[in-house]
Formats: C-alpha cells, structure tokens, sequence
C-alpha cells in the first residue's frame, strides 16, 4: 500500500488536518471521512455532477479530484453554503417550484446553478439550460430547475437595481 | 359525471388542501444536503462489499479461485457461487396467473454457469470498499465461454443455444389475446390495411442514487433490519424472509430517502441478497452500494421490444382491425417476485386501448437471452402499446386521406360510454378521451402550428406535430400480482393519530422517493381531519412504524394510499367527535372539526384537539368512566370493483429535425391528463414533466446496445445518454378532472402517464417532419441522428 | 467502484517533475486537471503507481502575449482560456471552440495542456491547436524542444511526447488581419463529446490565401484536411469553392465509426459541417 498524505484545508470555513490514502477522492474524502454526506455519488467517473462541490471557490467535480490536490485548497459543500445563507434564495426557489424530487441531484444542481448565478447574471433559459447540462436529474425534467434558478436572476437582479 | 353537477363534498371546502399546490415540507432537508441516503450511513463494524462479475455473455464456470483475494489485508470474507448457494434460498420468477411462465431458480452468484455479461460471479466482503474492490482484482474465474443467445428474434430458432438446458427451448412464455373476428375484419374489401414493424431499444432506469443496500443483523435476537433504497418495503421484508432463513416477523426493512427508483428498485437483485445473507454469516452489518458500472449491467432493463402491427381501417376511418404480434428478450432469468412477462402482457393488453376495437389480435413471446435481465421500469409497457397504435393510426390516416386527429376522433372510446371493456378485456371507467383530444388541440393551438409548419417547410425547415393518445395502467387491484402469488399487496394501510400537542401523526405504508408522498399524504389528513397542514407529521418507509401495504409503484400512491390516509382522517375525526360529544355533552353530528379545533355547526369553537387529547392523555378523570377515546384510527384500502383503474390524456409534440444531420431539437411538448383528482397540482404537473422526460429518453438517447456477443457496449454514463437540461423542452400540462368512482378521493394517479405517451407523440413529429422528404418512417426507438439520417436514404 | 492504489508526488518545478518521471519510468503518470485521468482510475482502466501532480508548479499556468503569438501554459485551466481576453482576441476559434469542451465543472479544473497530452480525437482542443497551427512546447531530460501540432498527434491517445516528457506550453501564432475561423460540431448532447467537429481557419479576404480544415471525432486522432483546403487556396469562398472542398473531403477522411455514428454517417457529417462551417466563412 502507498503510504498515505498529509493534508490541511479548509472546508466550509473550518481548518482540517487529515492523513489520507492518496487514492481517496475529494467526494469520499468529504463524505466518509468529513461526514459531509450532502455531497453524493453519482457515476464515480465525471459524467452525473451529483459529486459537484467548491475547490477554490470554482466548482469541480468531487470524483475527478483527489483529496491530497485539495491540500492548502478551501473547499465548501452544500452543508457548508446552507449555514451561511449564501444560496437561501435559491434553496428557495427550488422549494417553490418544486425544482428537486429525490434530491439526490440537488446538491450538486445548487452548487452548479450558483456558480451560473454569479458568473452570468443575465443568463436566459437556453444558457441556463445549457450551464446545468452537467448535472443529471433523473427525475423533474429540469423545467423546474430552469424556473427556480430564473427566478432568482431576475430577483437579484432587482434587489441589485435598488 | 361533470364538475358542475357533482355534489360537493370535504374536497370542495374553503379549507381543504386538495387541489393546492403547497411546498413539499420534506424538501428542506434536501436542498441543504441533509438527506439520509443510505450510502450516507455507517454502523458500528460495518463491512462494504464489492462483486466479480462475469464478463462474457454466457460461459461455463470452471473455477474460482479466491485464495489471493482472501490474502488481502482488510479483507473479511470471499464468497463464490457455491458458498453462497449453502446460504440461502434460490428463487424462482414466475406468477400462477401467467400460466406457463418459467424460470429456473436464481442464486444471489452465479453457480457454475454465468449467462449474463454482469452476473455476480464472486463477492469480497471488506473493511472498505477499496479494499473490496482490490480483492476482486485478484480473484480468478476460470470461465469456459459459451455461445450466446443475444438476439430475441432469433432466439427460438431451432439452431440457436440453449440458454437453460433444463428447457427445451428459449421461450419464457407466451400469450394470445383474439377478440371478435380479426380474420374477417382485414379481408373486408372495403377496409384499408396499414402495416409496420416497429422496435424499441432496450434501455435502462438510470436512478441516479444507484441501488443500495446496508444489512445489519442481531444474532442474539435473530432481528435483521435492513436499510434499503426501494419501493416496496414490505415485500422485501417477505422476499428476505423467505430466502434469508430469518422469520419475517424479525425483518425490519427501511426505505428513507430514495434517489430515484422508477422501477428499477423493486425488484430482488442477487447482489442485494447476498448483502443481506452474508451480513447474517458474518454477524456483521454489510453495505452494498452498486456503482454506476455495475448499475448498467445489473440494474433490470426495460422494452426491448420488436412489435409487428397491422391496422385495418374502412373508408369513414373507423379502426375494423387491430393486430400485433410482440416479441421480447428478458435476459436469463424472469425477475423476482415481479416476472419479467408483465411488460409484454401490458402491451398486449394496452395496444389501442383508447379506441373502440372490437377486432383484436395480438401475441406476445417473451424469451430468454444472455443479457442483462429485463423487468417492469416506469410505464410498464405502455409506451410500446401506445407507439405501435399511434404510430398506425398516423399511417391509416395517410392511407384514407384523413386528419389523424379526426381519424382518433372517430374511434375513441366516447366520454359518455363507460363503464366498458377493451378487446383485451380491460375493464374501463371514468375516462374522458375527447375533451383530453379537444382540449389539446386548443391548447396547441393546432391550425397555427400547422400554418407556421408549412411556411417553414417553404423555408427548408421541417418541424413536425405529433400527436398520441393513451391511457395508464393505475391503482391495480391484487389481480395483478397477489393472485399470482407474490408477496405484494395491492392495498395499502394509514394509520392517523392525535397526539397532545394537537398534531395528527400519519403512517403510510406508501413510500417516498421524492414524488412528494409525505406532502399529498399529509393534505389529504389535514382536509379529511380538520387541520391545518403544519399540524401534521407523516412517516413512511419502514416495515417497523407502517402499516402493512404494497409501497409505491403502479402509480398507485396517492390512489390507493391516499384513499386510506383519506378513510383514516375521517375515522379519526368520528372518534374525536364521539368524544368531545361526551366531553361538551353535544351530539358527535352536530360537532365538527376544522383548523385544529372542534366547532359547532355555527362554527363556534368548542374544545381545542390539543386540549381534548390533553384530557384524554393527561387528565382520563375528567372522562366519563365508560368513555375509552380511541384518538388514532387506522384504514387499508384496495381496488375492488377494478381490476386497476386507468387514466387517460393525449400528449403533443412540436420539433425540428435537420435533415442533413438528423438531430432533432424539441421545441415544445404539452400533455393533458385526466388523473382524477387531482391533490397537489404541482407535484402531479412534476410527475408528469418528469416521466415525459423519461419518455423523450427512450425516443432519442437512451439505448444498451449490444455486440452479437452480448457484450453491452455503453455500460457507463458517458456513452448512455440519459436526457440532459439542454436538449429537454419546455412542457405544458393540463388537466381534464374526472376523479374515479372507486374511491372516495377519486385520485386515479400520475406517475407514469408522461412516459407512456411521449415515445409516440415524439416519433409521429419526427415522421411529420420528414414526410415532405420521403423518409421511411422512424419506428426504431431511440431515434437517433444516424437511425433519421438512414431512413431518409443519406447514409 | 474506486481508484486503485497509488502514491502521489506533488512536483514543485517542471525539473522536478521530470526528476521524478525519470525516476519511476512507466508506472508513473502525470496528473495535470484530471478530468480523464481521474475517470480512467476509477474505472480501473489503468492502474499506474505514482502520480506526479503539475497542479502546483507555478510558471506552467498563464497566458502570455508575444507579438506575434500567445503563449499559454499547459497547466492553464480551460475556464481561465475561455475567459482570457487576449485569447478572445487573438485565438477566437478557441474562443468560440472553449464552451464546446464538456462542461463548466470540468473546465474550472481541466487543463488544455492535458486536453493536448491525452489526444482524445474527440476532444476539441487538439483540432483547434492543429487548425492555429500550434506549436507545442516540451520539455524533457535533454531540454526543451518545439513541435508543430500537425506533427504532435500520432494516434489514438498517443502523441509525440516520450514517457519522460511534459508538455509546458502551446504557443499560438496570432491570426494574421483578415483571417477568419469557424467552428461546429455535432453532439448528440451540449457538452458531450462530438459525432463530428470542425475547427477552421482561412486566411485571405475575400481571395483566400490559405485554409486549414480540421477535423475531430473522425478518426484516431484530429486531422488536417488538406484536399478541401486546397480547393479555397486563391478562390473566394463562394458555392463553388465551398462545393468543391465538400467533394475533395472524401479523399482526405477515412472515418472511423463509434458507438453513435458509423463509418458511413461520420463522412456524411463531416460534409455537412464542411459546407455549414465554409458557409459562416463565405466571402460572397
């Protein structure tokens, strides 16, 4: 066996030391050993985004990292951003509009639809469409997700407008 | 009978909760990442296991050689097929009901023989699943490959081999449906006859939670609780009783949250199994959680379906003649306790069934192949029966010159003629075939659609408008699987209880897998009791705190079991009536309860429930002696005067095909459904939306192909495309409102209906779009660019 | 369905790293975004024993502007060439071609020096590079060397680069004035890997001067399509030369099938793209 890493980051604001196997990926470093089950495994292989959480501030998916390349990286989880209130709206907007079933996918789509939010403030439902084509949803055909993450571009917009 | 002279009823009252759209309460958790999947558990000692799977299509297994593996450090137990075998059960496919089904018994691993690429073949029970994973690595299967059966056409060729040598041939079963005079009706002169052949891909249901299973045995007891992503807890608590040697009252299965099933996740998978036997030998809690390769190749596919139909069809466009002849391949064995025969009896029975036919023919032979099993997913059936009837109907329309629309028009069944049987023998109520027909073509606006068709045709676009009708399969009564044997119940139980805080708490034996069981649930309670909807609890999925019933498939939840949560509220309201009538000294009849309180008829309010359960609970001397309040009730429900109920709707489709490439982009689909009662306007919309999704999957992307050999060559989630957000329309739902007489909440069910119309609606645009340049038609499902590029003579 | 066992060595120089790849031969493997790597682990498809991490070597990421060309570090992720205004600027066809290249998770971590190295004759980038007429830059234990991308691609996933080597930068020649690229593919899904792509770029307006065709999802590797470029070389771009290249594009083409189009159909794709991208570039 390869000898395991030591590794300190940051997630959802809080310091972690870890030793880990250098095999271990982010998403099951951050799901077995962080207990940060709000992240999920999908395909294990980059397609799904199930896995999607924050390195850097960017999303990545959690599968096609290593736990050892997160070292000295500051990594949130959707634990992580619900605790801060920094996508409320958006949590919201997918209650309202019924934008989650299972809610397996949801996470990741939050995340994923975030980052949409914040890079491409006048994105319209094409380009919403197209941004989240890397998240699977097996369940609401993705119209809802479309109208909650619409909604709260338009609601952002207006709230930065004031 | 119309909205306008229905008599209202406790639906219909200001306060109830049927027919809103409310948020779902268990949503929260779930955006925040709060979810308990059961990959998201640990138990103390907990094991993980991993699979070997067989990598041909069909070999003889001369040896496996786990010595190495056993060598590995973390690893805790390696099983081959014949370990196994001396740990549990074999079971057995087949229904009474579905006379001359077989299947020979099935083992959790393969004994002596694999005849599927993906069949477990060897289990390493590990300290992690990495661990687990590098064991398998280096356990040795000698296999001695055989040839395989692949194709289902040609599967009961007298040369081809035998994928059980205990039978004397491939064929699992077959079934003949002949109505009226078929012979007669197509050698009339004055009918026209249209033909095609049409094929539906196998595909797969893709949950994006993939199976999972976390078995957690107590020797000292003999309990066995199992933490399961699944439908049906009850049965699996039978089905793991019968085959695991623990007696069933021990079982406890629970079903949390569920990342999708649609199908797939109700069937017994020897994998599962074998997690569960092997956590009772190693007296160790064990997890399997399949991964998306194995998802691929062990998860039940569905269709894979070849179906020849003819249509005969006089001069007015009345359907004289309905005749289909399906064939389909179920892989090696007939699953478990479901069969692998109902899709094929689904087709037959569901071909035309919106239309008055009384000449009808149709066989169907399910055979055995060396592919991965194939068993009910979403919409059993019913996107097949639905594309070969409106794909023929498309083509009479054609071959008599007249409108399809018109053409579907003259031969539904009419609004006014139910009650009424199928050719097949369906038994049909409450539906409403020509206002859903009506109402779509309003709501599509067709004239225009058709204008602005033919000034892009003009242009060198071609959009096509296709349209299909059908009907679902809901709410089935126990003549679908409890009659055959299975342990599947067809009712469903709720029990509703009034607890001191002057909550009602509700158990129901349907499950939630995120179609929003607990929020329907909990609307029904709150309006057949008198609360408001944040005064009520709900609890499903678990065999331990549940009462008994079938679980959620069928599109059977909100029927079945919202008509017993329904029934429940009401005999708890009795029973809280009967005793603030003893408390108040007032008549039960003249009381009543309507947000959280106990009202007299002129609305007063008389007793709080939180302060009524109080005396009941806390201050019994305050009761008369002889008053013992019951303040729980519990209800079960089933469909008796039915076989199943049906829904009905009509879906369209409005798309582009680029004729030069072959891809089409979908511009905009509506469906109308007649669902019954509809409770939660919302979430039936999103059942619908989401099973049409499912539906435009099997009609453009999702396909397991196969090599000759039977090796499945996109096994990953790269290479099977599932539907994505860019390519998904926008999609409208309407309603037409007939609730159905079989229970008093008249919720019929949703779940599937997109599904089964979507194929069809899909396919006749594609076809629409393309006439003007004389394509063959499309009647291979997926329909992809290659597939549209060929049948328009490019490639 | 987890990654087998490795160690992992994080390089801190580009020397380093070839220190390090010289000293554990073929059972190494560079990780650079890891978007394939990391999936083909996983899968258990290959199984290296070390992997030698370049994400922390800090001058193989950046974009840099030369005169006449842009230089771009192989560690540079595709999400900051797809913001880069300088690429916008002066390699629009990446520009145009970037959004293409799966999806935005991917990019924020994916490199286009690993896009490059790996060679999938799918992907985008390698196309782009052999339509820019990029030079990629290598470093390896005798030093640094220079190859064109028309000679850096070999085959299916193999390159030019020899196991000991590391790819450090793609260096774009500025297009000259007057010079325009089109770019398309089809995909049976946005982000997906494509049925058939082009990435074009002519020179010359409106007599062009040269062309370069470039093809992805066709064969083993991208191709450079020389018969139909010729056909535009001193012709505006017109029906007649955009027909003419469509018809010499058999000569240049052997497709090869895959899982969701044949043989048969990628040729006719690779028609339709021929005449769809020539079309966007058309002079009259």
């Amino acid at each position: 066996m390869a000898s395991p890493v030591d590794i300190s980051l940051t997630i959802n604001g809080e310091p972690v030391d870890e030793r880990v196997p250098a095999r271990l990926s982010l998403v099951d470093f951050l799901r077995a050993r962080m207990d940060l089950t709000g992240s999920h495994v999908g395909c294990e292989h980059g397609v799904c985004g199930a896995c999607t959480v924050r390195l850097d501030g960017a999303i990545v998916r959690g599968c096609l990292t290593l736990a050892v390349q997160a070292d000295g990286a500051v990594v949130e989880t959707i634990e992580g951003v619900s605790d801060t209130g920094e996508i409320a709206d958006l949590q919201e907007a997918f209650i309202r509009h019924a934008a989650l079933q299972c809610g397996f996918c949801t996470p990741a789509m939050l995340l994923t639809a975030a980052e949409l939010i914040a890079n491409r403030p006048n994105a319209d439902r094409e380009e919403i469409r197209a941004f989240i084509s890397g998240n699977y949803c097996r369940c609401t055909g993705y119209q809802a997700i479309v109208d909650a993450v619409e909604d709260v571009l338009a609601s952002r917009q207006e709230g930065a407008g004031t | 009978m119309t909205d306008a002279n229905r008599p209202l009823s406790v639906f219909d009252r200001p306060n109830s909760y049927v027919g809103k759209t409310v948020p779902r309460p268990n949503a929260k958790r779930l955006v925040q990442g709060r979810g308990r999947f059961v990959d998201d558990m640990v138990l103390p000692r907990m094991l993980h296991a991993a699979f070997v799977r067989s990598p041909y299509a069909h070999a003889t297994i001369q040896s496996v050689d786990t010595s190495a593996a056993k060598d590995v450090s973390g690893v805790v137990a390696v099983f081959d097929g014949h370990r196994m075998q001396t740990l549990c059960e074999p079971w057995v496919g087949t229904l009474k009901h579905l006379a001359g089904l077989r299947s020979p018994p099935q083992y959790p691993l393969a004994v002596d023989a694999a005849r599927w690429q993906g069949e477990p073949v060897a289990m390493v029970v590990a300290t992690s699943r990495a661990v687990a994973e590098d064991a398998c690595e280096l356990i040795d299967v000698d296999y001695d490959e055989r040839p395989a059966v692949a194709d289902a056409e040609s599967a009961l060729d007298p040369d081809m081999p035998l994928v059980h040598a205990e039978f004397d041939s491939n064929l699992a079963w077959t079934r003949t449906v002949d109505a009226g005079d078929v012979d007669g009706a197509f050698v009339d002169p004055d009918v026209t006859v249209v033909e095609e052949t049409f094929h539906f891909g196998r595909h797969t249901g893709v949950t994006l939670e993939a199976r999972a299973t976390l078995a957690d045995y107590d020797p000292a007891s003999d309990q066995l609780t199992v933490y399961y992503s699944g439908q049906a807890p009850h049965m699996m608590q039978a089905v793991f009783a019968r085959h695991v040697g623990v007696p069933e009252a021990n079982i406890r299965v629970i079903s949390q949250d569920v990342g999708g099933s649609f199908g797939i996740k109700i069937h017994t998978y020897g994998d599962d199994m074998a997690t569960v036997v092997v956590a009772k030998a190693l007296r160790r809690p064990v997890k399997y959680v399949a991964d998306r390769l194995e998802s691929f190749v062990s998860d039940i596919h569905a269709r894979d379906h070849r179906v020849r139909g003819r249509m005969a069809v006089t001069k007015d466009g009345k359907i004289a003649g309905l005749e289909i002849d399906d064939r389909t391949g179920v892989g090696p064995f007939s699953a478990y306790p479901r069969t692998s025969a109902i899709e094929a009896n689904q087709v037959l029975n569901l071909t035309g069934g919106p239309y008055r036919i009384e000449n009808y023919r149709a066989r169907g032979e399910v055979v055995f192949q060396n592919k991965c099993m194939m068993s009910q997913y979403r919409a059993v059936g019913h996107p097949i029966a639905c594309a070969v009837a409106e794909g023929l109907i498309e083509k009479a329309a054609d071959a008599v010159g007249l409108d399809s629309v018109e053409l579907r028009r003259r031969n539904v069944i009419p609004d006014d003629g139910y009650p009424c049987s199928s050719a097949s023998g369906l038994k049909f109520a409450d539906l409403s075939h020509e206002a859903a027909l009506d109402r779509l073509v309003d709501l599509i606006d067709l004239d225009r659609l058709r204008h602005e068709q033919s000034e892009l045709r003009a242009k060198g676009v071609y959009r096509g408008i296709g349209i299909a009708q059908f009907i679902e399969l809901t709410n089935p009564s126990p003549m679908f699987y409890g009659i055959g044997g299975a342990p599947i119940a067809a009712q469903d139980g709720a029990t509703v209880r009034l607890d001191p805080s002057g909550t009602i708490h509700v158990a129901t034996s349907v499950t939630e897998q995120g179609q929003g069981t607990d929020t329907v649930m909990a609307q029904v309670a709150a309006t057949a009791f008198g609360v408001s909807l944040d005064q009520v609890r709900v609890t499903t999925g678990d065999t331990g705190a549940v009462p008994y019933g079938g679980g959620t498939w069928g599109s059977r939840g909100a029927g079945i079991g919202g008509e017993a949560v329904y029934q429940a509220g009401r005999a708890l309201r009795d029973n809280v009536l009967a005793t603030a009538a003893a408390i108040l000294q007032s008549s039960a009849g003249d009381l009543d309860i309507a947000d959280g309180t106990v009202v007299d008829a002129s609305g007063a309010e008389r007793i709080a429930l939180s302060e009524l359960a109080k005396m009941v609970y806390y201050r019994g001397t305050e009761l008369p002696n002889d008053l013992q309040p019951e303040l729980v009730a519990t209800r079960h429900f089933r469909v008796t005067d039915y076989p199943f109920v049906f829904t009905n709707g009509c879906q369209a489709s409005y798309l582009e095909v680029d004729p030069d490439t072959g891809l089409v982009r979908l511009l905009d689909h509506w469906v109308v459904e007649d669902c019954g009662r509809v409770i939660n306007p919302q979430l039936v919309d999103e059942q619908i939306r989401g099973g049409v999704v499912q539906g435009i999957g099997g009609a453009l992307f999702e396909e397991c192909l196969y090599s000759d050999d039977g090796q499945m060559l996109n096994a990953n989630m790269a290479d099977y495309l599932v539907p994505m957000a860019a390519e998904m329309p926008d999609i409208t739902v309407a309603h037409i409102e007939t609730p159905t007489s079989t229970s008093a909440l008249g919720a019929k069910g949703a779940g599937e209906a997109g599904t089964a119309g979507a194929p069809a609606a899909v396919m006749n645009a594609i076809n629409d779009a393309l006439k003007p340049l004389g394509a063959k038609p499309l009647t291979t499902h997926p329909m992809t660019p290659q597939r549209i590029l060929r049948a328009l003579g490019k490639v | 369905m987890k990654a087998p066992d490795f160690s992992y060595l994080r390089a801190e120089s580009v020397d380093q790293a070839l220190d390090l790849l010289a000293r554990h031969g073929d059972d190494a493997r560079l990780l650079a975004g890891g978007q394939s790597l990391m999936a083909t682990l996983n899968l258990r498809l290959s199984a290296p024993s070390v992997l030698v991490d370049l994400n922390h070597i800090p001058d193989l990421a950046g974009i840099t502007e030369t005169e006449t060309a842009v230089r771009i570090g192989a560690m540079t992720r595709h999400v900051a060439v797809e913001r880069s205004p300088v690429v916008a600027r002066h390699l629009p066809l990446i520009a145009a071609a970037m959004p293409h290249v799966a999806h935005a998770a991917i990019r924020n971590r994916g490199t286009l020096g690993g896009s490059l190295a790996l060679a999938d004759p799918a992907a985008e980038m390698p196309a782009c590079a052999l339509a820019l007429q990029a030079v990629l830059e290598i470093a390896g234990p005798g030093g640094r060397r220079r190859v064109a991308a028309a000679d850096f691609f070999h085959g299916l996933f193999e390159t030019d680069l020899a196991p000991d080597e590391i790819l450090v930068a793609i260096e774009y020649p500025k297009a000259p004035a007057g010079a325009r690229w089109g770019f398309r593919e089809l995909a049976r899904r946005h982000g997906d890997y494509a049925m058939v792509g082009l990435a074009a770029m002519v020179e010359g307006d409106p007599i062009c001067g040269a062309g370069r065709l470039a093809y992805f999802a066709v064969e083993d590797r991208p191709v450079l399509a020389h018969a139909p470029a010729s056909k535009l070389v001193g012709e505006v771009i017109d029906d007649t030369a955009i027909t003419a290249a469509e018809d010499a594009l058999d000569a240049d083409l052997d497709p090869h099938g895959d899982l969701h189009a044949d043989a048969a159909t990628k040729r006719h794709l690779a028609r339709v793209l021929t005449r769809r991208v020539l079309g966007d570039l058309r002079t009259v």
